[in-house]
């Protein structure tokens, strides 16, 4: 992963920020990343028994959404929005690694501009989420109607809350950002954002395919 | 203790003691208030054991009604796993850890002093229930849909309280991983860390992987009680099955989380009560990562009876796993063979562990064979089971590990005639309250059932049951008598007060803030021994173990004392080459015996520049063996 390539590199050796205070395997991966990589590999497990329940569930059925409410009309999930959030989300991914890039290049001020704009299209997604939330609650489509309610609003919902997370992650490297703390050499908290917000981000996509592709 | 300032403006600023720990960051005093804490949720579940025994003990209703039963054994298993055996290895590994592998502290110790301070606040949610007079009683295992027709908030604390214990776990899981790759000392490769240092790294990575999917679980719960979710619920199309399948996924590797640990512990123990290396310590390795591995592919096992899963696969992956477990058993026993014993506290509670975990893992291999699990699924065969493997198993080891590190965590040794009763007890109410359950499971009792009838013919069996919990019960009274006159003695156990291995026993008891004031270099998986007595192992030997390098690096040409820890001895003079090490006679190849070893009061030696003279023997086809 892009976002790995710079973390392992030679870089390491001249970066005064590195584990001094630790004795030995000074090599590898830098210890704060560390830990920001072994939390998304448990967040993984978390979204995992969610899509297993998503499948589970599905599997015991012929039609889906299920028909549990005789006569009830099929309910279809538009696909417009979720279009646009899924490429607002992938963009904010490209310009959060591009504020990465540019402080690998000691380029302050361009990480900034970059985080701005990631914020801001954070920001817009949770706020279409609302928006797409209240349009299904309108349409009947509610967390108590049956299973395919519950597991729409269930993973959508947690997948939401940790977009919230990211978005408060990048505000805090952003204030950071703006009073000076990154340099080239010295940036761990930026990258450790980065890749969660990238994570976020893949979890978004394997949700758009699941629940409004694979209808 | 004498305190050591570490910047100029710590002895400015007084603060008081209360504050320090309150506020604390020390991976050492965070450990001991996760074994405190945990201690006390032991002595509370242990009560909620006893009025479940006092009310099994004989048919008919003796002191609570049913409603109330299950409260009881709901409270004891959640409190018994999640409050007390979790904290309490986690406790050890907080302490031992770090200083195992030559570490100042934690990799993230502010995230450690989180992941401590979530235990406690998640056991008073949990116990609050009493307060608000609503307890959860859908067992530890929250069955849906039971857990889900069950009103009231007892529920909801029991499922908020778990999500806080699970968080706690995984940020405390992350802090040892990342501890144990970055902070080991230089030479400390991973095929030399100490055997309790690898179990508790797979065990964090069992927490890491299995923990979340149980969180995920919980909340799905939690929806579908407070939200109208339909997870868990068939009229809306929910599966109640698939809370089985997701909390197993967790369950089955949380039991190797509960045990795990304790295994690493008794495999500290024995080496160093039976004066030889560990046996087989690559094999050891491979199967404690083996079990790990495993142990996400055998969840179903627990649930071979909803007929929803595929039982050949399960049977054969549950029977698969019982060989790395059988191969630690051989590590053990080959262990202590024809090793110098000594049988102190901790030995005998590492030995108890063996023989108790013996007949669990059997109980165990048995309920692996679908038929028979058909057979007595849900009976006290299955209580009988787990009690083997968690009060046989880690509850031993748990002693095993207080009273083998009490001395480097306060700088004291326990009583030892004290502490032999407390195992004596203890063995015998261990087996005498659950061997009969097997018994009782075979005959049909089924498990969490508050009440049985006078011609049932369990009443003798149960009443046996009962005594022996009892017994359990007051095993414990020496254990607090002895930590009451043990706070209240000297504290003057020394460094090295059992002539052990590993780096903790370099530091002072207790360490010092910044733990060794020598960052150690390791040269063997028993750092601590080639100290002390690597001058006394035949040269040829010497040239391809690990305390060559030391002896060779430490003296002669090169004439530095590089590897000494803090307390250690520099094993020979400078000038010798590594020739003059080939010894002839068999006393001076082995060493003489430990004789003496003790001083006049009983108590062993630190360790002292007198130490090398007392050489421990040394097997030396053991140590060929084991250097392969």
């Amino acid at each position: 992963m892009t976002a790995r390539s710079g973390v392992v590199g030679p870089r390491r050796e001249d970066d005064p920020g590195a584990a001094h205070g630790a004795h030995g395997a000074e090599s590898g991966v830098n210890t704060a990343l560390l830990g920001m990589l072994l939390f998304i590999g448990s967040e993984a497990m978390f979204f995992a028994a969610l899509f297993g329940a998503y499948f589970n569930s599905r599997a015991q059925f012929q039609h889906w959404p299920p028909p549990i409410h005789p006569g009830e009309t099929e309910f279809h999930l538009d696909l417009v929005l979720p279009v646009i959030v899924t490429a607002i989300l992938v963009i904010s991914s490209l310009t959060m690694q591009w504020a990465v890039w540019r402080i690998r290049a000691g380029d302050r001020t361009g990480m900034n501009r970059a985080l701005i704009v990631t914020l801001l299209l954070g920001v817009v997604f949770l706020f279409l989420q609302v928006y797409d939330y209240a349009q299904l609650l309108g349409e009947g489509l509610r967390i108590n109607r049956d299973i395919f309610g519950t597991l729409f609003y269930t993973l959508t919902g947690f997948h939401g809350a940790h977009v919230f997370g990211g978005v408060v992650g990048i505000a805090v490297i952003l204030s950071r950002g703006l009073a000076g703390q990154f340099s080239a050499r010295h940036h761990v908290a930026v990258e450790a954002v980065s890749i969660y917000w990238h994570f976020v981000d893949v979890i978004w996509i394997l949700l758009f395919l699941t629940i409004y592709i694979l209808q | 203790m004498a305190t050591t300032v570490l910047s100029p403006r710590a002895g400015v600023y007084q603060r008081s003691r209360i504050y320090e720990w309150l506020t604390t960051t020390d991976h050492k005093k965070i450990g001991i208030m996760y074994v405190t804490a945990a201690f006390l949720f032991f002595l509370l579940g242990g009560v909620l054991a006893l009025f479940i025994r006092a009310e099994l003990a004989a048919p008919g209703t003796q002191f609570v009604e049913a409603q109330s039963y299950n409260q009881l054994f709901t409270m004891h298993g959640t409190t018994m796993i999640f409050l007390f055996v979790m904290p309490m290895l986690t406790g050890f590994g907080n302490y031992i850890v770090p200083l195992q592998i030559g570490a100042a502290d934690m990799a993230f110790p502010r995230i450690n002093a989180l992941s401590f301070w979530m235990v406690p606040l998640a056991g008073l949610l949990l116990f609050s229930g009493y307060i608000v007079m609503d307890v959860a009683r859908a067992g530890w295992t929250s069955y849906a849909p039971l857990s889900i027709v069950e009103q009231g908030p007892g529920q909801d604390l029991w499922i908020v309280s778990l999500i806080l214990l699970g968080t706690s776990s995984i940020l405390g899981a992350i802090n040892f991983i990342a501890t144990i790759f970055k902070m080991r000392a230089p030479g400390l490769t991973l095929m030399r860390m100490p055997i309790f240092v690898w179990t508790v790294l797979v065990t964090s990575f069992l927490l890491l992987f299995a923990l979340p999917s149980f969180t995920a679980a919980t909340a799905m719960l939690y929806i579908d009680r407070n939200y109208g979710g339909g997870f868990f619920n068939p009229a809306m199309g929910g599966n109640p099955i698939l809370w089985q399948h997701i909390f197993w996924f967790f369950g089955h590797p949380e039991v190797y989380i509960l045990i795990l640990p304790a295994m690493g512990v008794v495999s500290e123990v024995l080496p160093v009560f039976s004066r030889k290396p560990l046996f087989g310590y690559r094999a050891f390795v491979i199967a404690t990562a083996l079990i790990g591995f495993y142990g996400f592919g055998v969840w179903a096992h627990h649930m071979f009876t909803t007929g929803a899963v595929f039982l050949p696969f399960f049977a054969f992956f549950t029977f698969l796993i019982s060989v790395p477990t059988g191969v630690k058993m051989f590590n053990w026993i080959f262990t202590m063979w024809r090793g110098r014993i000594r049988l102190t506290t901790p030995m005998l509670f590492a030995i108890g562990f063996i023989a108790n975990f013996l007949i669990g893992g059997l109980d165990g291999a048995f309920a692996a064979v679908v038929p028979f699990d058909y057979a007595i699924h849900d009976t006290y065969w299955v209580v009988a089971h787990m009690h083997y493997v968690l009060v046989g198993g880690s509850l031993f080891g748990i002693f095993a590990a207080l009273y083998y590190w009490f001395p480097k965590m306060f700088g004291a040794r326990l009583n030892e005639g004290l502490g032999k009763l407390h195992f004596v007890l203890l063995f015998v109410g261990t087996n005498l309250t659950f061997f009969p359950q097997h018994l009782l499971g075979l005959d049909g009792m089924i498990r969490r059932i508050n009440d049985y009838a006078p011609d049932n013919g369990w009443t003798e069996l149960n009443f046996l049951s009962s005594v022996g919990a009892f017994t359990i019960g007051i095993s414990i009274l020496p254990l607090l008598w002895n930590l009451f006159i043990t706070f209240r003695g000297p504290r003057d156990a020394g460094a090295d007060p059992w002539d052990a291995n590993t780096l903790e026993w370099a530091a002072a008891s207790p360490p010092p803030p910044y733990n060794f004031e020598v960052v150690p270099e390791v040269r063997s998986e028993r750092p601590l021994f080639d100290l002390k007595y690597g001058h006394l192992l035949p040269a040829h030997q010497v040239r391809k173990s690990g305390a060559s390098r030391v002896l060779t690096q430490g003296l002669g040409a090169h004439g530095g004392d590089r590897g000494v820890a803090t307390g250690g001895v520099i094993p020979a003079a400078p000038g010798t080459t590594h020739d003059e090490f080939r010894l002839d006679s068999p006393e001076e190849k082995f060493g003489k015996p430990v004789e003496g070893h003790e001083d006049e009061h009983g108590r062993p030696r630190g360790i002292t520049p007198e130490a090398p003279e007392k050489a421990a023997p040394i097997d030396p086809s053991a140590r060929a063996d084991h250097e392969k």
